[in-house]
């Protein structure tokens, strides 16, 4: 039956067309009913959708296939023949027809050097010939580019027009070139924020392996290698993201340190589901949290305490709590340092964890502290399971 | 039928399962070891745990009922749920697993970049979850019809309300070992029973009502229902939708997750193979058992009561009501752990997508997404378990999985030619689906192109994917070298 199979076939084509012309159709009769305004209204609003379309692609700068993209657009809001973009090396894309590719190079050259707009007459390209204005992109830091323009005849009105999409531009790039260096910022910023090895636990822990190595010289020795392995993991270089696993077991080595110290008033529960075991984090963003409830909760309290860490599955998020059931904290002056006020060296690293967590995931996904003076400490992280939207980066 | 046989399998499976969903992992994972805490599923229990999820109503009660109202052509049946993940191994399973997405949506929106491609795909999930939930909820009512002579409705009714609580209430995640269980539970709860009627029926020892009523086997496996009579298109679209169906299952993916690396994902996903095979075994000889001494249940409505009712048929006393418990049991928590697998991973796309990811959003979703699916259930007349799911299926080979694949496979994917396509298969399969049975009766030609769509839809949706990406060249997204890379290079070990 491979004809009615056919029939089917086109039976199901020929709907899909139906539908999609209808659409089209539809479009069309609501673009053009008065309800969108007067004809200066609807000049107004082509124009500033125009320049809307092209802004997006002239944020990534003047370079690469962006601004081919943009030039389509430039090229509709000016109304000309053809239009060149350069950027600041003389490297041009055109939109339009690349005949006039040679003139373009000509004439972006000049605008380059020169830094002016210039207008040129009758260029000879190929059997015809075609008017041209040139207008250089100076944006702050310089000429970054230029625009040429392709109309036969160039009236004054296009020339004009001409130098203002060329400043328009140099605003966008610049607003491009903002957007980057933000970016970069937020970059450094959580480098930055790494969390590094507090040098009291360097100091804690050296003199508890010390105090080791003459009374129980194996036990020294297992320290030691422990250190060797923590430091190693928290000195790593490579990638901003790491494993639930891998973060449990550098809290393992830092507890196992810690309990040299406080032998055996430091006791741990754990409850981790093993289905986020392979959840992506931030790198040591769980650590910290652990380090804070044994130096500010249980370092304090008589006869330490306990130490809860919890991993859960919820849905299409990893919840991660750390538990202490120490001394808590002074509401107020968490939220102060939380707000990024004077911390003299207490909580940074739930700070710093908040900081990371609202960097990568968005304000959402910050910490929740359940805590009051003589009640334990809570701290609570949300991270989406898909790990971070942001940039997409993921270590490996 | 003893009605309270039925009473108290159906009470008991629900109350473990609920007390499990609740409980069952806070008492096993609390510790103080770190290497304990920390050691990942083993692939052998990941696998069990996608068979417990992925074995529903028409896998434990359809295919037998099937068999015994088509013959040898429901045998495709069991061969293509099984092949399937053949599919997934060789071309989702490790890349997918790399690409560190949780759910399609995620894979979508990192693979494409663009956040309509995400939406399109999220409404595809819960159309496709939403569907594969009502014939659970159906085989449920069946069940309890059959077993305790309550209405249908009241199974349907029961089943929805105690996954949409329990999950609600924040039971049945990171249940890996729970889903596990069930494989095992289901398995012996089919392979008890069909050992225990073929020893009866090979000794002469079963009930002689039954025995007398045997058709001769020229009778009950006559050439007409045989392999030879094949009708080639209904076959080659069946096994294109359910080879390619399996690869859109958002609770099937979702427990890829689960695996740390690519390599445990390829290795569960054969051990998966091999657990299915040796399940579909046993619907297999139900089926058979039943085309010789239950050819009166050989009718639309009641086929698929076939393995509720053989066991009373053929050893009847105190071992036939025992086994009829265990099958009921077995077919309960098939339903229940497909249906809030399902509903689990439904309501985390709903939430994440539409409520802004909160633990009340999650909530709401799970249950508006048992809701659906109830109201669908109770205003339709199921027809065969195995056939609704199977349309499931060509639904989802039509929308999700070219989209899937070639999101893996070819770079020149675009967001434009991933909707467009996931679109074109979405109307067209919709439409035969919906509109195949009046269509098909007045153009009789069309009838198995309508009522087997895959083997059209599925192409076509392809071609419209790759045209419209093709004329889209610059709609390429600009990460997609290194996304690709990062799905097909081996990770360091």
């Amino acid at each position: 039956m491979p004809e009615s199979m056919l029939l089917a076939a086109a039976v199901g084509v020929a709907a899909g067309a139906l539908a999609v012309g209808l659409v089209i159709f539809l479009r069309r009769i609501v673009l053009a009913s008065k309800e969108l305004g007067t004809d200066a209204e609807q000049a107004t609003y082509q124009t500033l959708h125009l320049a809307s379309r092209a802004a997006e692609h002239l944020r990534g700068g003047l370079e690469g296939p962006d601004a081919q993209r943009a030039g389509r657009h430039l090229r509709a809001l000016l109304g000309c023949d053809s239009l060149a973009l350069a950027d600041r090396t003389g490297a041009i894309a055109i939109d339009g027809d690349d005949a006039v590719r040679p003139a373009a190079e000509r004439l972006v050259a000049e605008a380059l050097a020169s830094g002016r707009p210039a207008v040129q007459r009758r260029i000879p390209v190929g059997a015809w010939e075609t008017d041209a204005v040139a207008a250089p992109v100076v944006g702050g830091a310089g000429t970054v580019g230029a625009i040429v323009a392709f109309a036969s005849p160039v009236r004054a009105g296009l020339v004009r027009a001409t130098g203002e999409v060329a400043d328009w531009v140099a605003a966008q790039v610049e607003l491009g070139e903002l957007d980057a260096s933000r970016a970069a910022l937020a970059e450094a910023e959580v480098k930055a924020l790494r969390a590094q090895i507090s040098p009291h636990f360097i100091y804690n822990s050296l003199n508890a392996i010390a105090s080791f190595i003459n009374t129980d010289p194996q036990k020294a020795r297992d320290l030691v290698l422990e250190f060797a392995d923590f430091t190693r993991y928290s000195f790593r270089r490579h990638g901003d993201f790491t494993t639930v696993a891998e973060e449990l077991r550098s809290i393992d080595g830092y507890l196992k340190l810690e309990r040299a110290r406080f032998g055996d008033r430091l006791k741990v529960t754990l409850q981790i589901a093993p289905e986020v075991l392979s959840t992506v984090v931030p790198f040591l963003s769980i650590q910290p949290l652990v380090e804070n409830a044994v130096r500010h909760g249980l370092e304090s309290k008589e006869g330490g305490g306990r130490i809860t860490i919890e991993a859960s599955d919820s849905g299409a998020y990893a919840e991660i709590t750390v538990e202490d059931d120490g001394v808590g904290i002074d509401p107020a002056q968490l939220a102060a340092v939380l707000a990024g006020g004077p911390a003299d060296g207490e909580h940074v690293g739930l700070r710093n964890v908040d900081a990371r967590l609202r960097q990568v995931y968005g304000d959402e996904h910050g910490l929740v502290v359940e805590t009051n003076l003589g009640a334990g400490t809570l701290v609570r992280m949300r991270v989406p399971k898909a790990g971070p939207r942001r940039d997409g980066r993921i270590a490996p | 039928m003893n009605p309270a046989i039925g009473y108290v399998s159906i009470a008991a499976v629900a109350l473990v399962s609920a007390l499990i969903g609740f409980y069952g992992l806070r008492v096993s994972r609390t510790t103080s070891d770190f290497y304990v805490a920390s050691r990942t599923v083993r692939p052998w229990w990941n696998a069990s745990a996608i068979g417990g999820e992925y074995l529903s109503a028409a896998s434990f009660l359809g295919i037998a009922g099937l068999i015994l109202l088509t013959g040898a052509s429901a045998l495709w049946f069991p061969i293509g749920y099984t092949a399937g993940y053949l599919m997934l191994l060789l071309f989702v399973a490790a890349p997918l697993r790399r690409s560190g997405a949780y759910t399609i949506p995620d894979f979508t929106e990192a693979r494409l970049e663009s956040r309509w491609a995400r939406r399109v795909t999220s409404l595809l999930v819960i159309v496709v979850g939403w569907f594969y939930i009502v014939p659970q909820l159906q085989g449920a009512a069946l069940t309890v019809r059959i077993t305790t002579g309550l209405p249908a409705w009241a199974g349907s009714v029961a089943v929805a309300v105690i996954v949409a609580v329990v999950v609600a209430a924040g039971g049945m995640r990171a249940i890996t070992f729970v889903q596990a269980f069930q494989f095992w539970l289901k398995l012996t709860a089919l392979a008890l029973p069909v050992v225990v009627l073929l020893l009866a029926v090979g000794g002469g020892t079963a009930a002689a009502p039954a025995l007398d009523a045997a058709l001769a086997p020229a009778v009950a496996f006559p050439t007409a229902a045989g392999p030879a009579d094949l009708d080639v298109y209904r076959t080659v679209s069946l096994m294109v939708a359910l080879l390619f169906g399996t690869l859109g299952l958002p609770h099937v993916l979702v427990r890829f997750y689960t695996n740390p690396d690519g390599v445990a994902a390829r290795r569960t996903t054969v051990i998966v193979l091999v657990l299915l095979s040796v399940f579909y075994l046993f619907p297999t000889a139900f089926g058979l058992l039943g085309r010789v001494f239950a050819p009166d249940l050989a009718a639309p409505g009641s086929a698929d009561a076939l393995i509720l009712l053989l066991p009373d048929r053929l050893v009847p006393g105190p071992l036939g009501d025992l086994l009829t418990a265990l099958v009921i049991a077995g077919a309960f928590g098939a339903f229940l752990s497909t249906s809030s697998g399902l509903v689990v991973s439904l309501a985390g796309v709903i939430s994440q997508d539409l409520l802004g990811g909160r633990v009340r959003g999650f909530r709401i979703a799970a249950i508006v997404s048992t809701a659906v699916p109830l109201a669908v259930a109770l205003v339709t007349e199921s027809t065969g378990l195995a056939g609704s799911v199977g349309l499931v299926f060509a639904f989802t080979a039509s929308t999700l999985c070219p989209m899937l694949i070639l999101g893996i496979w070819w770079r020149g994917l675009t967001a434009r030619g991933a909707i467009a396509g996931m679109l074109t298969g979405a109307v067209l399969s919709a439409a035969a689906i919906l509109a195949g049975a009046p269509l098909g009766a007045a153009v009789p030609a069309l009838r198995p192109f309508l009522e087997q769509p895959a083997a059209w839809t599925v192409p076509l949706a392809v071609v419209v994917t790759v045209f419209v990406s093709r004329a889209d060249r610059r709609g390429i997204p600009r990460g997609v070298d290194g996304y690709l890379t990062r799905l097909h290079v081996p990770e360091r070990r």
